[in-house]
């Protein structure tokens, strides 16, 4: 059975200035990977911003950009929050508060590399990996430390049972080094050079990278993000969890689907047949695990279904759900051989990431760092309003988005295909992407709105900060009307 | 030794890796649904993240 806490002093019994370092990070990488993300969507509607500047050009940005979000939001915001979630959850302190620092000053050390790196040039040109290899060393250490923190803290915990929130973590933190470390083999040119080369080649590392490229999709931005979804759901909507069994089902079925499933990125190439094939029949597979969650958590609202009239923040978690299921079915789908033949090389692809990354990661994150800055800073937030107006932005956002890319998308793939009466191409390339351009315009404007929302963020959760204090562990108040 | 190298046929330990997978798989579907009492006692842990308010609610009352 599970037991209560105990009655130590909240700061003495829990670490929480790491989880209010790693918020604010989470904050302000946010932002800035944001921005870098509607520029570099507002370079390719509008080619002149580029400047003739080469730091700034597409190709330098879009990894800053990608690692700012990924790493930078995504990664802060899971360190923060895995660090709440495991001490409240164990009702123990962290393993060292020492161990935990480094990983605070060793990952933004990281981020900032990786960043300053890619806009000098250097790049692995490894997706999602671009940071060049003692960067990746880098990572290693610090990733290691994350693992002997969590693990030893589970280790230490009053609580007989792990609860299911700390299983997706853990998941993540043990996929992730394991992703790391094989993605990244790779002799330095000289050993002081930044440049270096994969031990893999042809066919083998492009399975290599699209092994780690899904994976960092299904365990970094999908696991550890069901974890935090299996903590802040219930504890905003004041009930448990719809079904603790279902949540078991859910996190073993997943684990063990989403490694099968990276070569579906590589349909219609070199690979063998029959690891596209394999690919694509584990895809459809994970349909069942990923909406057996999402129905989890969307029925943890049942018998209070009001409070997504009342509370922005139960709005922020459910609709992350909601664009959770349609990712994770739209995922399957364009995995099948015959729709990828259509969707591969597009921008549909472009949107179905961001329906994920926008639409679940991002949405989670902000609703469950919502519930957590007022517990963390003792307080209410500053204003329920501007988290209202915050999710609009937020949605408007993510739609504007990614039906521009919908439609770009698609138009791309069958522009690409169509032959005229005589069997040739019927369109230049050229033509694909004028077509496109309105789109291009389209999906900046909905980068602008999101952005605007997580500006709106950053003002409300500073104004909350100032208001508060991290002397004393106030009452679990909801925030101010 | 030379049975080893029935692991190194993809016909063999692909159907294989399909079994055992499977069966773990089955092995947790029984082990989550099997036993209501087990099952009851499951369900209760999904408590843990609302226990760790009320130590709070004791101090302020």
């Amino acid at each position: 059975m599970a037991t209560a806490a105990t009655s130590a002093p909240i700061n003495e019994q829990y670490n929480y200035d790491i989880v209010r370092k790693f918020t604010i990070m989470t904050l302000v990488w946010g932002a800035i990977g944001m921005f870098v993300g509607v520029y570099i969507a507002s370079e390719l509607a509008f080619p002149f911003l580029n400047f003739d500047n080469p730091y700034i050009t597409f190709g330098r940005l879009r990894p800053v950009h990608t690692g700012a979000v990924i790493f930078g939001f995504g990664g802060s915001a899971l360190f923060a929050t895995s660090y709440y979630v495991v001490q409240r959850t164990c009702q123990a302190r962290l393993l060292s508060d020492g161990m935990a620092s480094f990983t605070f000053w060793g990952w933004q050390t990281v981020i900032v590399c990786a960043a300053l790196g890619n806009m000098m040039g250097y790049s692995q040109g490894r997706e999602y990996a671009e940071m060049e290899w003692p960067i990746d060393l880098l990572i290693l250490v610090v990733w290691v430390t994350y693992l002997i923190i969590f693990v030893g803290t589970l280790m230490k915990r009053k609580q007989p049972h792990i609860y299911v929130a700390n299983w997706f973590y853990l998941a993540f933190i043990l996929a992730t080094a394991l992703l790391h470390v094989f993605n990244n083999l790779s002799v330095p040119v000289e050993l002081f050079s930044m440049k270096s080369y994969s031990l893999f080649s042809g066919a083998q590392d492009a399975m290599t990278q699209w092994w780690y490229g899904h994976n960092a999709v299904g365990f970094f931005l999908t696991a550890a993000f069901l974890g935090m979804m299996y903590y802040f759901v219930p504890k905003q909507a004041g009930r448990p969890v719809y079904s603790y069994r279902l949540s078991i089902i859910h996190f073993w079925a997943i684990i063990f689907l989403y490694m099968w499933a990276g070569s579906h990125h590589l349909h219609w190439t070199a690979i063998p047949d029959w690891t596209s094939t394999l690919a694509a029949t584990f895809s459809i597979m994970l349909l069942l695990p990923s909406w057996g969650g999402m129905i989890n958590g969307i029925l943890t609202l049942s018998g209070a279904w009001d409070k997504l009239r009342t509370d922005p923040i139960m709005r922020f978690l459910i609709v992350a759900l909601s664009f959770y299921g349609m990712s994770t079915f739209e995922g399957p789908m364009m995995s099948l051989k015959d729709v990828n033949a259509l969707s591969h090389y597009t921008d549909w692809t472009i949107g179905h990431v961001h329906s994920g990354a926008l639409g679940w990661v991002a949405m989670i994150t902000f609703g469950s760092l919502y519930h957590l800055v007022p517990r963390l800073w003792n307080t209410q937030m500053f204003s329920l309003r501007l988290i209202n107006v915050h999710f609009w932005l937020a949605t408007i956002g993510v739609l504007l988005y990614i039906t521009a890319m919908w439609i770009s998308g698609i138009m791309q793939g069958l522009m690409w295909r169509a032959f005229d009466d005589y069997g040739n191409l019927q369109y230049a390339f050229v033509e694909s992407v004028a077509a496109a351009h309105p789109f291009y315009i389209m999906r900046a404007v909905g980068g602008a709105f999101f952005l605007a929302g997580m500006i709106l963020m950053c003002y409300n959760v500073y104004r909350t900060i100032r208001q508060g204090s991290t002397e004393t562990q106030a009452e679990l108040a909801p925030a101010a009307a | 030794m030379e049975w080893l190298l029935w692991f190194t046929q993809f016909e063999n330990t692909k159907p294989l890796a399909l079994v055992i997978f499977f069966t773990v798989f089955c092995g947790i579907l029984f082990y989550v649904y099997g036993s209501k009492q087990r099952g009851s006692k499951l369900e209760s842990y999904k408590q843990i993240p609302l226990l760790d308010d009320e130590h709070v609610k004791e101090k302020q009352s």
